[in-house]
């Protein structure tokens, strides 16, 4: 271990949007310049260059933090492979950080106020590497909990105040006692991976930067209720977190982590993973189950719920990836601590995935209790291009928008659905001015009426018709009492669906129309979008006082429809113009309309 | 479907390939979805030939195996083209523009949702979120990930791929 405590280490963030950003490509250019430059024998220490997983600032991939021991480590945002051996001549041989390169005080900025629990081996471990996860406290939380009896371990859950990540909020440790309590010696244990909400993405960092706490934590739920068996069921858009989940599956069975005896500790149990293909609703849990099972996935009636009657008709426990990565955190250092944190009825932390028009998009994990704000403004640096915010999605297809005058709400799971939506898996879609918001609750609905599995009528048929009258609406043909009848159609909606999609559907309708009502208003009589955006309203016209004759929009146009001079106000062609939209995008003065 | 697609379809399948697959998972509980994917996997998409047999050997309806085949999104009846232009539809494409990206890319090759060119080149997905959120809106084009898309960029792309074989 020593050895290692003294080797210069090379970060490299390689989870599925460090990839994207090619952090492949900077990986190899690291390896190949140490090796070519022969930078160990120069510099006399051990050089390392390790692929971690996501560290939260996608914005600004690809990450590469530089660790030389007994300095402060350096990051560097936005790498290229060009750029590699600037920061290996300099930086690791010459003891000069480029500074040019190293990301600004936002990035310490984006850090500040968040507290990393389950995300505290993201980043700083090889994600693939069993030993790096063995020194950073891997597998002492199970060790721990096969100390206490099943009972206690459960208690234990139950004093740390954990609510299932998922969404839904319902407390792990009663959870696991009601199927712990179930009679039968066949139990199975489920991890829910199929992160279906678009806009999220913190279960798939877990899986691909933390694999092994995963499997830590699904131990202890395991040997808590006395399951033998255990499923992943992963939704198959996320080859790399499949990939990496099943080498590490692989490596516990080769040392008998997993197995007839885990890791010696005297219980058994067998880890698989089940790929998804590509269906939302699997993301609830009967539809889950009937998926592993290799049915439709349809969900059925509750009760009986999964803890009587789950998979295979057995008693069966689901729970997220994120509430399992918690469990292995609260029994490393005890469920007090774990309480000490966060507010009254949500303790711990959550994981944000914040997208759309703020600065710094990317993974944020905050303790229970910040507000909105914050999470916005200080973490996040802030509205892009600084224009003015005017809502946030909160929740995925099933939460609400909140607005300006909401975000003193706190992260918490009671608070946000007192203001009008929910804390769901943590997606956070920020949206400007430009954002329509009766587009936003179209598109909303749009996605879950393709991903309804057709069971239930309401859900079936309802959906399909607050689409078609939202639709007309963003057309301008909208009519008067259309809101009215969208309200009555959501509350049936929500009162007779079978399962949580459809009771959930039209959340973000009926928080649309709850914070801005007038947008509504604004399509149905005067056939106009305050926000720009619905392109059957727009008139693709420059407003002359507005226009600051910079010439962006000229730009970006793929047509060549725009007229623009220097200190000539632009114009469009209307005969060339494709109606793409660009334009509007790139307008930083709002001044098309 | 195309002319090109209808001809691939016709030529003899050979089963060896959907007999491996079988034979790996025939003794797993809840062997279907896994011997679908890696039938799927081998031809590229389901070739009905191979619907029967497995109807045969894992004793199940080839009506079930139809009904799981049509449910899930990720299951193709069809032949598919050769580079798979997946636009990103989420929430955080959306806000930044996606729908854009998706006209593009249906006046350019005049194909939509699910649709294959007459060649088998290029086959157009609409997908709710592939996660790289961080670069919205984005593409993927098979393995390949295209962040920050503008109408602009989605024409180099498409005549990158035009352009290679």
């Amino acid at each position: 271990m020593a050895a290692k405590a003294e080797a210069i280490k090379v970060l490299i963030c390689t989870g599925t949007g460090g990839l994207a950003s090619g952090a492949q490509a900077v990986l190899d250019a690291f390896t190949a310049e140490f090796a070519k430059q022969g930078v160990e024998a120069k510099v006399g220490k051990r050089c390392e260059v390790i692929g971690t997983g996501c560290r939260g600032l996608c914005a600004n991939d690809v990450l590469v933090d530089v660790v030389i021991p007994g300095q402060e480590p350096v990051t560097y945002d936005f790498t290229t492979p060009e750029l590699v051996p600037q920061i290996v001549e300099q930086h690791i041989i010459g003891n000069q950080p480029v500074e040019k390169k190293v990301a600004g005080p936002y990035y310490s900025k984006f850090l500040e106020k968040q507290k990393r629990i389950v995300f505290s081996r993201c980043g700083t471990i090889d994600a693939e590497s069993l030993d790096d996860f063995l020194a950073h406290n891997g597998f002492n939380g199970i060790k721990k909990a096969v100390k206490m009896k099943p009972a206690e371990v459960i208690d234990a859950v139950k004093r740390s105040g954990l609510r299932g990540r998922g969404g839904g909020g319902f407390p792990t440790g009663v959870k696991w006692s009601f199927c712990a309590g179930s009679p039968g010696d066949t139990k199975y244990l489920i991890c829910n991976a199929d992160e279906g909400d678009p806009g999220a993405f913190m279960d798939r960092s877990v899986l691909e930067g933390d694999p092994y706490g995963l499997i830590e934590g699904m131990m202890i739920g395991a040997y808590a209720i006395g399951c033998k068996f255990a499923y992943v069921y992963c939704r198959a858009e996320y080859p790399l977190a499949i990939k990496r989940l099943q080498k590490a599956i692989d490596t516990c069975y080769e040392k008998g982590i997993l197995g007839k005896n885990c890791m010696g500790l005297g219980f058994q149990l067998d880890m698989r993973i089940k790929a998804g293909a590509g269906a939302f609703v699997c993301g609830e849990e009967t539809a889950l189950m009937a998926s592993i099972e290799g049915q439709r996935g349809m969900s059925r009636p509750r009760p009986p719920f999964p803890a009587v009657r789950g998979l295979w008709g057995y008693p069966t426990n689901i729970n997220n990836v994120e509430t399992f990565a918690n469990v292995s955190y609260i029994f490393y250092n005890g469920p007090e601590w774990y309480a000490s944190i966060g507010t009254e009825g949500t303790k711990g932390t959550k994981i944000f995935a914040l997208t759309g028009k703020v600065k710094h998009t990317g993974l944020v994990e905050v303790p229970a209790g910040t507000t909105m704000k914050e999470v916005i403004y200080d973490v996040c640096g802030g509205i892009l291009k600084n224009r003015k915010f005017k809502a946030v999605q909160a929740g995925g297809p099933s939460g609400g928008c909140l607005p300006e005058a909401a975000l003193n709400a706190e992260v918490d799971y009671d608070s946000l659905i007192k203001a009008g939506a929910m804390m769901g898996s943590g997606g956070l879609v920020v949206m400007d001015e430009t954002t329509c918001m009766v587009d936003i609750a179209r598109f909303f609905l749009n996605f879950t009426r393709v991903e309804s599995c057709g069971k239930c009528i309401p859900c079936r048929i309802g959906l399909k018709i607050m689409l078609e009258i939202l639709q007309r609406i963003t057309e301008g043909n909208g009519r008067e009492g259309d809101i009215e009848l969208l309200e009555d159609m959501a509350y049936d909606i929500k009162k007779s669906s079978l399962c949580g999609l459809g009771q959930t559907a039209p959340n973000p309708v009926l928080s649309t129309i709850r914070y801005f009502r007038h947008e509504y208003e604004a399509h149905i009589r005067d056939k106009e979008c305050p926000s720009h955006s619905c392109k059957a309203l727009l008139h693709f016209r420059v407003i002359d006082e507005k226009c600051k004759k910079c010439g962006a929009c000229a730009k970006v146009c793929p047509v060549n429809a725009i007229e623009w001079e220097k200190g000539q106000v632009a114009k469009i062609d209307l005969v060339k113009c494709t109606k793409c939209t660009s334009c509007y995008d790139a307008c930083p003065f709002m001044a098309i309309e | 479907m195309s002319k090109v697609a209808q001809k691939v379809k016709e030529e003899e399948i050979d089963l060896t390939g959907a007999n491996q697959v079988i034979d790996k998972y025939i003794d797993m509980k809840g062997a279907l979805m896994p011997v679908l994917q890696g039938v799927q996997e081998f031809y590229g998409y389901i070739p009905e030939p191979t619907v029967h047999l497995i109807a045969e050997r894992l004793n199940v309806y080839p009506s079930q195996i139809y009904g799981v085949l049509t449910f899930y999104a990720q299951f193709h009846l069809e032949p598919r083209g050769k580079y798979i232009i997946r636009v990103c539809m989420g929430t955080a494409c959306h806000v930044k523009g996606a729908s854009r990206i998706a006209d593009t890319l249906t006046d350019r090759l005049k194909i939509g949702h699910a649709e294959t060119t007459e060649d088998l080149k290029f086959t157009a997905e609409y997908v709710a979120c592939i996660g790289a959120c961080g670069m919205a809106p984005v593409i993927m084009v098979n393995d390949a990930t295209y962040g920050s898309m503008t109408v602009q960029k989605m024409d180099e792309v498409i005549a990158k791929y035009k352009a290679m074989d």
